[in-house]
């Protein structure tokens, strides 16, 4: 419709998720009005609007990374085979809750959560199990850990030395972004202080000895499932990641030995146009913050480097089949986007986690979009779209007044300690859950074009309690087999590394190789630091 | 138990909303919170990694009308199991005990033969919850 054949009370009034007003047609005049052209630039030239790098997905695809991990290592590790066999590039590997809250599987709380969501790791000896015949060089492997990222991460390290691979130029991602397992997602294990400084000193650490891991992935995604806009999820992780950096600089790092390796999760359900719009605002934003604001010379300190493509809060429960085909647009907003990992979201995973086939759906519906729908061909696709264009300079303008009202307020860690960021995402939850029960946010096959048919069978996810206690007896195994002396002279130098304030990493990798466990090393640590006291507020 | 405090006016509805096990997953455990709170009910919210045991307690301490459980990870039946007898013991077997989350169909007889009489899955409305709870708690 041209504007003039409108109606003259105009079309209905649409305003996106993140709060901007939404036109039926944009032209240059907009793009112009929304802050030019200046932020646009090149694909691999500041401020890396584009994309990070010149040539993008032409000179490699974005790696394809499905979330999995399930019962104990040995079934992860067939997993793991089927998913590289079908062609996957990465592993995003998943963890029990006891292993992920620092528990080990025959700690009472564990019962009943062993192997549950994710795979059960109590020693060393599980990651050696679980990767065995995964070629650590081809293969990057993603850790989705946070409380206890810094035991895994360094049984990973410790892993790959035992195998031979050499940590200086060994690849890899941890997420390891405690601030935001405060806000969603609550599988913390310290108060926030002393969490923070874990993640520092895996930064450190890596900067220092593993420079090409990426010890950290800041997730704005679990942030928006809390119930952010996509301007908030985007401020947000940024606010989050700069009380990372600020920790690490504190210690006297220069920003460029270390921005370098830090990476970013997003959520990418909803508008396709406002999601593509905000991945690219980011990416020059961050940059601009990298630049500007600490100083970072290298390209690679200012690049936003991402993994996307999971989207649960789009998902439905209704007429769960939609999921692959909104899966598929998710997928294609990410490789318009201009991400670096994709981990696709699966059909089933409002129900169970993902079955062997919708993960097989969600990996081949990544390799149609390379191979038959032209998405790894041209860099930044949607460029000079007045609309797209428009809507980045917007969307760039709402994180800039939201981190700036974040920093007016005390800061991030201010306000997720006290509990308000959470308070704040949850009455925007509740808010939306209204708009939906009332028809006001429509969600296709949930209120609106509902149908009576039978939901299709869904392969649930087996739990056996017989694999729980399995996994026990190979924990007393490990435990019996290994020395206890070097096990406790370990476990010492971690209390007094994390009682003097030194970078606790040595002391960890130390224990990990003495076959010291997950639950021995957190639980040294909670000695130290205590828990975490979660404020509740509404 | 409502009560006609004389006034006229009834005393709202006491509900323990608990996250039980190691499940991180509170957005739906605050939402439904929420709607309890508009619709007038006492809610007190546990926050997250409660132990069958601590549940048992904060129900029995905070004179709990109503037991609401929210498990998203796949535990409920373990947990259900271990915390039906705790409530038994705590002389709540006469309140009303609900649980919503992900909760496969599958389970759902097995966590009414545990004394569950509500069971929410994840597409439940709001409105539902509030309604079952005040036809059916007393």
């Amino acid at each position: 419709m041209k504007p003039k054949d409108m109606p003259q009370d105009g079309p209905r009034p649409i305003v996106n998720e993140s709060g901007i007003a939404i036109k039926p047609l944009y032209s240059a005049a907009d793009v112009e009005a929304s802050g030019g052209t200046a932020m646009i630039g090149l694909p691999g030239e500041y401020p890396f609007t584009r994309g990070i790098h010149p040539l993008m997905y032409r000179k490699q695809p974005w790696t394809m990374r499905q979330y999995t991990g399930f019962g104990n290592a040995a079934d992860t590790n067939k997993r793991f085979h089927y998913l590289i066999a079908n062609g996957q590039t990465g592993l995003n590997v998943a963890f029990d809750l006891p292993t992920q809250c620092g528990l080990d599987s025959d700690d009472p709380q564990a019962e009943g959560e062993i192997g549950r969501v994710g795979m059960a790791v109590d020693t060393l000896r599980d990651f050696e199990v679980a990767f065995e015949g995964v070629d650590l060089d081809r293969i990057t492997v993603s850790l989705t850990i946070n409380g206890a990222a810094a035991i895994l991460i360094a049984m990973y390290l410790a892993m790959a030395e035992k195998r031979g691979y050499d940590l200086a130029k060994l690849r890899g991602t941890a997420q390891n972004d405690i601030l935001k397992e405060f806000v969603g997602r609550g599988t913390w294990i310290y108060p926030v202080e002393p969490s923070i400084r874990l993640v520092g000193d895996t930064i450190e650490y890596c900067a220092k000895h593993a420079p090409k891991y990426s010890p950290v992935s800041v997730c704005g995604y679990h942030i928006r499932e809390s119930g952010a806009d996509p301007a908030q999820e985007m401020a947000y992780a940024f606010c989050i990641a700069q009380a990372y950096a600020d920790d690490v600089i504190r210690r006297g790092l220069p920003v460029d030995e270390f921005a370098g390796r830090l990476s970013f999760n997003f959520n990418c359900f909803g508008n396709i146009f406002e999601q593509v719009a905000k991945f690219r605002a980011g990416r020059s934003l961050w940059a601009k913050i990298m630049k500007e604001k600490y100083g970072a010379t290298k390209p690679g300190s200012m690049w936003m480097r991402m993994i996307a493509g999971g989207g649960g809060g789009g998902l439905t429960f209704e007429q769960p089949e939609l999921n692959i085909v909104r899966g598929a647009y998710y997928a294609l907003i990410c490789a318009l986007a201009g991400t670096q990992t994709m981990a696709l979201c699966c059909f089933d995973e409002a129900y169970t986690i993902p079955s062997e086939y919708a993960q097989r759906i969600s990996l081949r519906t990544m390799q149609l979009l390379i191979e038959e729908m032209g998405l790894a061909e041209t860099v930044d696709p949607l460029a000079g779209s007045y609309y797209v264009e428009t809507l980045t300079n917007q969307m760039r303008g709402r994180m800039e007044a939201i981190m700036s009202e974040v920093d007016a307020q005390g800061g991030i860690v201010k306000l997720i300690a006290e509990g308000a960021i959470q308070a704040r995402v949850s009455s925007q939850a509740y808010q939306r859950q209204r708009e939906i029960e009332e028809g006001r946010f429509r969600k296709v096959g949930v209120n609106c074009y509902r149908t009576e048919e039978k939901t299709p069978e869904m392969e649930f996810h087996p739990y056996r309690d017989d694999d729980a206690r399995a996994q026990i007896q190979s924990l007393s195994k490990v435990r019996a087999e290994r020395d206890p002396a070097r096990v406790r002279a370990a476990l010492a130098r971690v209390q007094a590394d994390a009682r003097s304030g030194a970078n606790l990493i040595p002391a960890i990798v130390e224990a990990v190789k003495a076959y010291a466990s997950v639950g021995e090393i957190s639980a040294v640590l909670v000695g130290v630091y205590g828990r975490y006291s979660e404020p509740v507020r509404f | 138990m409502n009560q006609n405090n004389g006034a006229g006016a009834r005393k709202p509805i006491r509900v323990v909303l608990a996250k039980p096990g190691l499940d991180g997953h509170d957005q739906g455990a605050k939402v439904v919170a929420r709607a309890l709170m508009e619709a007038g009910f006492e809610v007190i919210y546990t926050g997250l990694r409660q132990t069958p045991e601590a549940i048992a307690r904060i129900a029995l301490d905070e004179d709990a009308d109503v037991v609401a459980l929210s498990s998203m990870a796949g535990s409920h039946l373990p947990i259900c199991r271990k915390l039906a007898p705790l409530l038994q013991q705590a002389g709540l077997a006469d309140k009303l005990w609900i649980i919503g989350g992900n909760l496969p169909a599958q389970d759902h007889d097995a966590l009414r033969a545990l004394g569950f009489r509500g069971i929410f899955p994840s597409s439940s409305r709001l409105g539902d919850i509030v309604n079952f709870i005040r036809t059916n708690a007393s």
